[in-house]
């Protein structure tokens, strides 16, 4: 396994944060029918190990690339760069403003078991999450701006965070 | 009798012969065994053309075992040596049985995983379960005329790294080569979306004796990709017989039963739950032995009522799977129904209603499984050419670390696709800290303590250093049947401990030795002269397999590569034909083996990067094409 091949090498894609999803998923195909273990069953171990090795790798670049964070925070270290390193915590204020706002909205439709105010903030959130997302290509793949971008990819994961707390309410309300 | 074996058409062109593999659906009530002939999956059935097996196994004190019907029709009268539904106790430990109270059986505590006494000794649920594989290999060996290759065994996709580990231990227990560990809904999708040519989002409701599994998949392509998975590994049919049955005793107004009276009632419950699901009431009479009786009638509203809560808690946990899955309940093209339970028409009903469909069962939920993993045992075995569809599977539950304070650190999160490997960095808190205690959890609760505690092991001899100096990667490996091993390294020093996630709840190598040990003194087989032959069959084959692909790849190898290569099948050769007086020769052989492996390891990695080479060199035709 050439372990100096970068996760968008291995899939046969241009590196760049905008991502043709549907040629991902076809090339991530391609290679499990290749290397996975179920193929290799019947085979002697020492194949069964490297088709353990070859698939885990094939896993991890799928996922790292398939999810909006995680392929930004990669293509952020092909530049040297930790987006998410602790010491690195700037945030616009109007986001962490925003972020407070969303907060409270989360708690009011707890505290009030509404529902509906959980499904307006689902497109909001959804909506913002594109939006940053948008922003994100625009500073990777065309002004080059790694220090707004790991901004940016931070700002992504509080979305993450937010969208998962209106899962879980969601469900809290449900039950 | 053995049967005269006829090649499926097209299939001569194969390299080699069609190998035997099966499928088993080791379940709580019934277990099946299946296989593909001539190109078409099938349930194997006993001599009286029964195809379940019921999954109980009596132990008699001199050592004889029963399995299937005759263990059953014994469980009112000999209810501490009979013994039903054992899956539930694979890999708990007592403290995990919440209704103990309520069964019949004679538990011992044990380190791990919780022990019955039995009038042939104690006994391990591995053991137990074991029993059952055997009567289902022996079946199919009977059935197909030839031993097997191997099995591909289902479990709960909900079972845990513990559960999952006792299975594949009592499979080796029964002699069983295990294939794979197959999630029992993954495999249902398989029968379930080769039979109909499915494409799209489906999910599996799967209710069995006594484990709830709902998987979320999407199948494109000959691709079936799991989404998430969810469950409940303790909820099953037997619940709803134990409700009933609670029932049964408030009307008759029985004093504290007797185990035998207890299974009684047990049997009587379950009736009376399986005759709702055709008729609207049904009567229910019991005598005990003490003499006390009960006449009553149970209504299907009343069974609807009392057991309302078990079927809610079907429901929170496909709730979950959905938004893992990132789906709404509109997304879902189709829901199969999997799983003896779900023939109830409240479950039905309430699947119905929560996914705004009506659910499939065209294919009998108690084959489903089974025909399932027969055809995944055929593909593993490799008797398919081309043709071959792709799993992707997930781990159910999350799995950590504990770290300061008690807490869990998730290293690999659930629904992760296996296989999959994560690694974490941790450090030292204290100066001078040399060694390292490294606590191995699966569960998703933030306190190390409610979650389940998988291994724990040390890493010793770290350097001296500050707090906070040492860099120990902790990394984990999930193969494809969902087991984890974990391995701890201080990167400085390069010190290294590893664990196969084994010995703190399962059996250790020891003490599966032991019981296969005990096993053979009640069989004819000679333990050493099977071992033998195992090895040596495994020897021919390994050496096939090296000859071929040399054939096939010699231009990725050097001459002294080669060399080498040919200097360890001859030196395996010659083991293998070796005079037979050390005691241990098949260990000898079994070094050779692993030597050989060790040899062919390179060559493997240049055969595998070839062939990914060729795979996307044609992907990317397509991409830029």
């Amino acid at each position: 396994m050439d372990f100096t091949q970068t996760h968008f090498e291995l899939f046969g894609l241009p590196q760049s944060y905008a991502l043709d999803r549907d040629k991902l998923d076809a090339a991530y195909r391609e290679l499990q029918n290749t290397v996975h273990p179920d193929r290799f069953a019947a085979q002697p171990d020492a194949e069964q190990r490297v088709a353990m090795q070859w698939a885990t790798q094939a896993n991890e670049a799928y996922q790292t690339l398939k999810h909006p964070v995680s392929r930004g925070v990669y293509l952020l270290k092909l530049q040297g760069i930790d987006a998410l390193d602790a010491n690195n915590t700037k945030m616009a204020p109007a986001f962490l403003m925003q972020q407070m706002e969303w907060r409270e909205a989360i708690e009011d439709a707890r505290t009030g078991k509404r529902v509906e105010i959980l499904d307006a903030l689902t497109d909001d959130l959804r909506s913002a999450h594109r939006r940053i997302e948008a922003q994100l290509a625009e500073l990777i793949d065309t002004t080059h701006d790694f220090s707004a971008a790991s901004e940016a990819v931070r700002q992504l994961r509080f979305m993450d965070k937010l969208i998962a707390e209106v899962g879980d309410v969601y469900e809290e309300l449900e039950t | 009798m053995a049967l005269l074996q006829i090649a499926e058409p097209g299939m001569s062109t194969a390299p080699h012969q069609h190998r035997l593999a099966v499928g088993i659906d080791l379940g709580t009530t019934n277990s099946l065994v299946a296989t593909v002939r001539s190109g078409l999956a099938v349930v194997l059935d006993d001599e009286a053309g029964r195809s379940l097996l019921p999954s109980v196994v009596r132990y008699h004190a001199n050592g004889d075992v029963n399995v299937g019907y005759a263990a059953q029709a014994a469980q009112n009268s000999d209810p501490h040596n009979a013994i039903a539904s054992v899956k539930r106790f694979m890999g708990r430990g007592l403290a995990d049985i919440d209704d103990i109270a309520s069964l019949p059986y004679r538990f011992v505590d044990a380190p791990g995983m919780v022990q019955l006494r039995t009038a042939a000794g104690v006994k391990s649920p591995v053991e137990v379960s074991a029993e059952i594989l055997k009567v289902l290999s022996r079946r199919a060996e009977t059935a197909l005329g030839g031993e097997l290759v191997g099995a591909v065994i289902t479990v709960p996709a909900y079972f845990d790294d513990a559960q999952r580990q006792a299975t594949k231990d009592a499979a080796q227990l029964a002699g069983l080569n295990v294939l794979r560990l197959l999630n029992e809904p993954t495999a249902a999708a398989i029968a379930y979306g080769l039979d109909n040519a499915s494409e799209g989002v489906y999910a599996v409701y799967d209710l069995g004796g006594g484990t709830f599994d709902i998987s979320i998949l999407k199948l494109s392509k000959g691709v079936f990709e799991v989404l998430a998975t969810n469950g409940d590994s303790a909820l099953g049919g037997d619940d709803f017989d134990q409700r009933v049955f609670c029932w049964i005793v408030e009307q008759g107004r029985f004093q504290p039963l007797s185990a035998g009276d207890m299974r009684l009632l047990l049997t009587k419950a379950r009736d009376a739950k399986e005759a709702l699901t055709e008729h609207t009431e049904v009567r229910v009479t019991a005598v005990l032995s003490t003499g006390e009786m009960m006449d009553a009638t149970l209504t299907q509203a009343d069974f609807n009522a009392m057991t309302a809560s078990l079927v809610s808690k079907t429901l929170a946990p496909t709730r979950k799977a959905l938004r893992d899955a990132g789906l709404a309940v509109d997304e879902v093209k189709g829901v199969v129904m999997v799983g003896g339970s779900t023939r109830m028409p409240c479950i039905r009903q309430a699947v119905a209603d929560f996914f705004r469909q009506t659910p499939l069962t065209n294919l009998d939920p108690d084959k489903v499984v089974a025909l399932g993993a027969a055809m995944q045992a055929d593909v593993l075995a490799g008797n398919r050419a081309g043709d071959d569809w792709l799993l992707l599977d997930v781990i159910p539950l999350s799995l950590g670390l504990e770290t300061m304070g008690g807490l869990t650190e998730k290293v690999i999160p659930r629904n992760t696709t296996i296989p999959t490997a994560r690694a974490q960095e941790f450090t030292t808190f204290k100066d001078g800290q040399t060694a390292m205690s490294v606590q191995v959890l699966q569960g998703e609760r933030e306190l190390a303590s409610d979650c389940r505690s998988l291994a724990r092991f040390e890493l010793r001899g770290i350097p001296p250093m500050v707090a906070g100096a040492a860099r120990i990667r902790v990394t984990f490996q999930v193969d494809a049947d969902g087991l984890l091993s974990v391995s701890a390294r201080e990167q400085s020093s390069g010190v290294e401990a590893s664990v196969q996630v084994k010995p703190s709840y399962g059996l250790g190598d020891d003490e599966i030795t032991r019981m296969l040990k005990d096993a053979f003194t009640h069989a004819k087989d000679d333990m050493y002269a099977r071992a033998l032959n195992e090895q040596i069959v495994d020897a021919q084959g390994l050496i096939a397999a090296t000859r071929a692909a040399m054939a096939e790849d010699a231009a990725l190898l050097s001459a002294d590569e080669i060399a080498t290569i040919e200097a360890s099948i001859a030196a395996l050769e010659k083991l293998m034909a070796g005079p037979d007086v050390e005691a241990n020769h098949h260990l000898a052989i079994k070094r050779g083996i692993e030597a050989l492996n060790a040899a062919t390891t390179e060559f493997a990695q240049r055969r595998m990067d070839q062939n990914v080479r060729r795979a996307m060199a044609g992907q990317k035709l397509e991409t830029f094409g």
